[in-house]
C-alpha cells in the first residue's frame, strides 16, 4: 500500500494540517512506508477475534448525573489568544 | 554531608525523617546540580526554582511537626506531559509553549500532598511520541553516559537526568516503552504499571487506551516508594480501576526460591545485539543462582506488536491531538484568513514533523473505507498478542528479556528513518497493547552503554516485578553506577 501526493494532501487537510509543498514528497515516502508495515497484519485469520477495547476488560463506569464542577470560565479563558465578553473569538465565518 | 546526589530517594527520605537535613538543604542542593550540569544534557524544559524552594518550606514545617509520609520533603521532577498548575506544561511541543496549565494533574496534586517538592518539568519527545528525544520542540536530550548519544524517548529528560543524580527521581509516562526503553539507555529503574492504575486525569493524552504513568528512580526500592503515593482510584479518570490501596515495599525483600521466569524465544531472536544479549544472559544466571527457574516460552504474536501499535496509538493520537485548534488554547498562527486557515496553519506550525506523521496516520486509518481494514484488524490483533500473555503467565510467575534490542544509539542516527526508529521499541510495546506492568532495571554495560533488564509481570502484579527487581539489586550494583563527569 503507497500514498501519492494528492492523497498525502487530502489526509493533510482532513486532519486539518497545513503542509508545505516542499513537505509533501517526506511524508509520502514516511506515509507509505508506515503502511507497508500494517500489511503484515494481513496474515493473521482474525474472522472470530472479539476486538479489545479495554486492557484489562473493565465496563464504563457511570456516575449521577449532578454539577460538580464550578463555573471556570475567566481562568479558562485567560489561556486564549482572543476572547471578548466571554466568547472566544475567530475569524468571521458567516458574512 | 555534601554528596547527596549519591543516595537513593530512600536514603534522602530516612534522612529527612531523621531530622539529619532539611529539605530545604536537599532542595538547594540539587538546584544547584541541575545549574551545574543540566547545559550539557539539556534535560529540564521547565525549572521551578522559586515554587521548589517555597515547597521545601511547607515541607520542612511538616517535617518538624513530626509528619511521616515517606516523600516528604524529597526532592523529584515531572515529565512535562504533567499539567501543573501555575506552570507551563508544554508536552515538549511549541503547541504549548505558551500553556500555563490552569489545574494539577492528579499525579501531580497526590505527590504534592505527600509533600514531595518537585524542582521542575523535564523535557520529553513531543507529545510522547517517539523514542530517543529528538522530537522536543526545546531540543535534543543527551545520554550523561555518551553525550552523542540519545537517552531514548519519550520520557528521555526524566531518565538522563536521574541517570546524572540532577535529581533523585521523577515521574514518566509509557504508551509503548516510553518509561522502559530510556530507562533502560540511560541505565535506571522504571515500572509502568498495570493501565488503570495510575490516574490519566491531567496527564496530556497521546493514545488513551495505552498511555500509563509510573516511576523513574535510581532503584526498585524508590520505584516502590514513588508508586505508593501515585497509584489509586481516581474518579476523574473514567478508566481508572477500583482497586483498594497498596502498599507496594512489603513484598520487596520476599525470596526468589522458586520463581518461574519465562523467556519468550521471540525476545532473543535475530537482529538482537550480541553484546546486549551477553548482558542479559549474565542476568539470567544471577536469578538462577538466587533459586529461580527459568523457563522456556511462546509469544507467537508479538511480530504483530509493531503494525498494531502504529495503528491503534495513531488512531487515537489523531482523535485526542483534534482538540488543538488555536482558538481555546495553545498556539495560534498569525493572521488567519479564515476558521480552515486558522485550524491548518495553527496545527501545521504549531506541530513538529513526527507529530504531524502520526495525526496523518491515524486520520488514515479511522478514514471511511479503511477502519476495519485498519483500526479494527489491529485490535483483533491486539486481543491475540494479550491472549499469549494470559497463556504465558499460566505457567511463569514473570517473563523477562532484554528491554530493548542495542543500546543508546546517535544523535541524529535514526532520526530521518521513522520505521527505525519504531523498531526500537519491538520488547516493549506489546506490554502496552496487553496493558500489563513492566520494569526495566540496570543490568550491566554493553560497549560501556547500559543495558536493560525487562520484567514483565500479570495484571497487578507491580509488587511482585519490584521485589524480583529489588532482590537483584541487592546482589549487583549496577543501579548505583553514575555516569562518569556526574559523580
Amino acid at each position: 500500500m503507497s500514498l501519492d501526493a494528492d492523497q498525502v494532501k487530502k489526509i493533510a487537510h482532513l486532519a486539518r494540517l497545513k503542509i508545505d509543498d516542499t513537505d509533501v514528497p517526506g511524508y509520502v515516502t514516511n506515509l507509505s512506508n508506515i503502511l507497508e508495515i500494517f500489511e503484515q497484519m494481513r496474515t493473521i485469520d482474525t474472522a472470530n477475534v472479539t476486538p479489545m477495547s479495554h486492557p484489562v476488560e473493565a465496563v464504563q463506569r457511570l456516575r449521577d448525573d449532578e454539577v460538580r464542577e464550578t463555573d471556570q470560565r475567566d481562568v479558562f479563558q485567560a489561556l486564549a489568544p482572543s476572547t471578548e465578553n466571554g466568547l472566544y473569538l475567530v475569524p468571521r465565518v458567516i458574512e | 554531608m555534601s554528596d547527596f546526589h549519591t543516595l537513593s530517594l530512600s536514603d534522602l527520605a530516612g534522612l529527612l525523617q531523621a531530622g539529619e537535613v532539611s529539605s530545604q538543604q536537599l532542595t538547594e542542593y540539587f538546584l544547584a546540580r541541575i545549574k551545574q550540569y543540566d547545559d550539557q544534557l539539556n534535560s529540564f524544559i521547565t525549572v521551578a526554582e522559586q515554587q521548589a524552594m517555597q515547597a521545601a518550606e511547607a515541607a520542612d514545617v511538616r517535617l518538624k511537626n513530626g509528619h511521616t509520609d515517606a516523600l516528604c520533603g524529597v526532592p523529584f521532577a515531572h515529565k512535562d506531559i504533567f499539567c501543573s498548575e501555575g506552570l507551563r506544561t508544554s508536552c515538549g511541543s511549541k503547541m504549548l509553549d505558551n500553556f500555563i496549565s490552569p489545574y494539577d494533574a492528579t499525579v501531580v496534586h497526590q505527590l504534592k500532598q505527600a509533600g514531595a517538592v518537585m524542582l521542575g518539568k523535564t523535557n520529553m519527545d513531543e507529545f510522547a511520541m517517539g523514542s530517543s528525544n529528538e522530537t522536543s520542540y526545546y531540543g535534543v536530550v543527551r545520554n550523561p553516559w555518551n553525550l552523542d548519544c540519545v537517552p531514548g524517548g519519550s520520557s528521555g529528560g526524566s531518565a538522563a537526568s536521574v541517570a546524572a543524580r540532577i535529581i533523585p527521581a521523577a515521574t514518566g509516562t509509557d504508551t509503548g516503552g516510553s518509561i522502559r526503553q530510556p530507562a533502560a539507555l540511560c541505565g535506571i529503574t522504571g515500572i509502568k504499571p498495570t493501565y488503570g492504575t495510575v490516574s490519566r486525569y491531567g496527564m496530556i493524552a497521546f493514545a488513551s487506551s495505552l498511555d500509563q504513568a509510573g516511576p523513574m528512580a535510581q532503584s526498585a526500592e524508590d520505584c516502590a516508594l514513588l508508586l505508593n503515593v501515585m497509584t489509586g482510584f481516581d474518579e476523574k479518570d473514567s478508566t481508572s480501576l477500583e482497586r483498594d490501596k497498596e502498599d507496594y515495599t512489603h513484598a520487596l525483600n520476599l525470596p526468589l526460591r522458586g520463581l518461574r521466569i519465562g523467556l519468550p524465544k521471540e525476545f532473543f531472536a535475530e537482529g538482537m545485539n550480541v553484546a546486549v544479549d551477553a548482558v542479559i544472559q549474565q542476568a539470567l544466571q544471577q536469578y538462577k543462582a538466587m533459586g529461580a527457574e527459568l523457563v522456556d516460552i511462546e509469544l507467537p504474536n508479538s511480530h504483530l506488536s509493531v503494525p498494531v501499535y502504529y495503528v491503534v496509538a495513531p488512531a487515537e493520537c489523531s482523535a485526542n491531538l483534534s482538540r488543538f485548534d488555536g482558538v481555546r488554547y495553545g498556539y495560534r498562527c498569525e493572521h488567519p484568513e479564515n476558521l480552515t486557515d486558522l485550524y491548518e496553519r495553527s496545527r501545521g506550525e504549531g506541530f513538529g514533523a513526527e507529530v504531524k506523521r502520526r495525526i496523518m496516520v491515524g486520520t488514515y486509518a479511522l478514514s471511511a473505507g479503511y477502519y476495519d481494514a485498519y483500526y479494527l484488524k489491529a485490535q483483533q490483533l491486539r486481543h491475540l498478542i494479550s491472549d499469549d500473555f494470559k497463556q504465558a503467565f499460566e505457567t511463569v510467575d514473570v517473563i523477562m528479556g532484554p528491554t530493548t534490542p542495542g543500546t543508546a544509539f546517535r544523535i541524529g542516527e535514526k532520526s530521518d528513518d521513522p520505521i527505525s526508529m519504531y523498531l526500537s521499541d519491538i520488547y516493549t510495546i506489546a506490554v502496552n497493547l496487553a496493558g500489563l506492568p513492566g520494569m526495566s532495571i540496570p543490568a550491566g554495560f554493553a560497549n560501556n552503554m547500559p543495558v536493560g533488564l525487562q520484567i514483565i509481570g500479570n495484571y497487578f502484579d507491580e509488587s511482585r516485578l519490584l521485589n524480583v527487581a529489588h532482590q537483584y539489586q541487592q546482589g549487583t550494583d549496577w543501579h548505583m553506577r553514575i555516569p562518569k563527569g556526574f559523580e
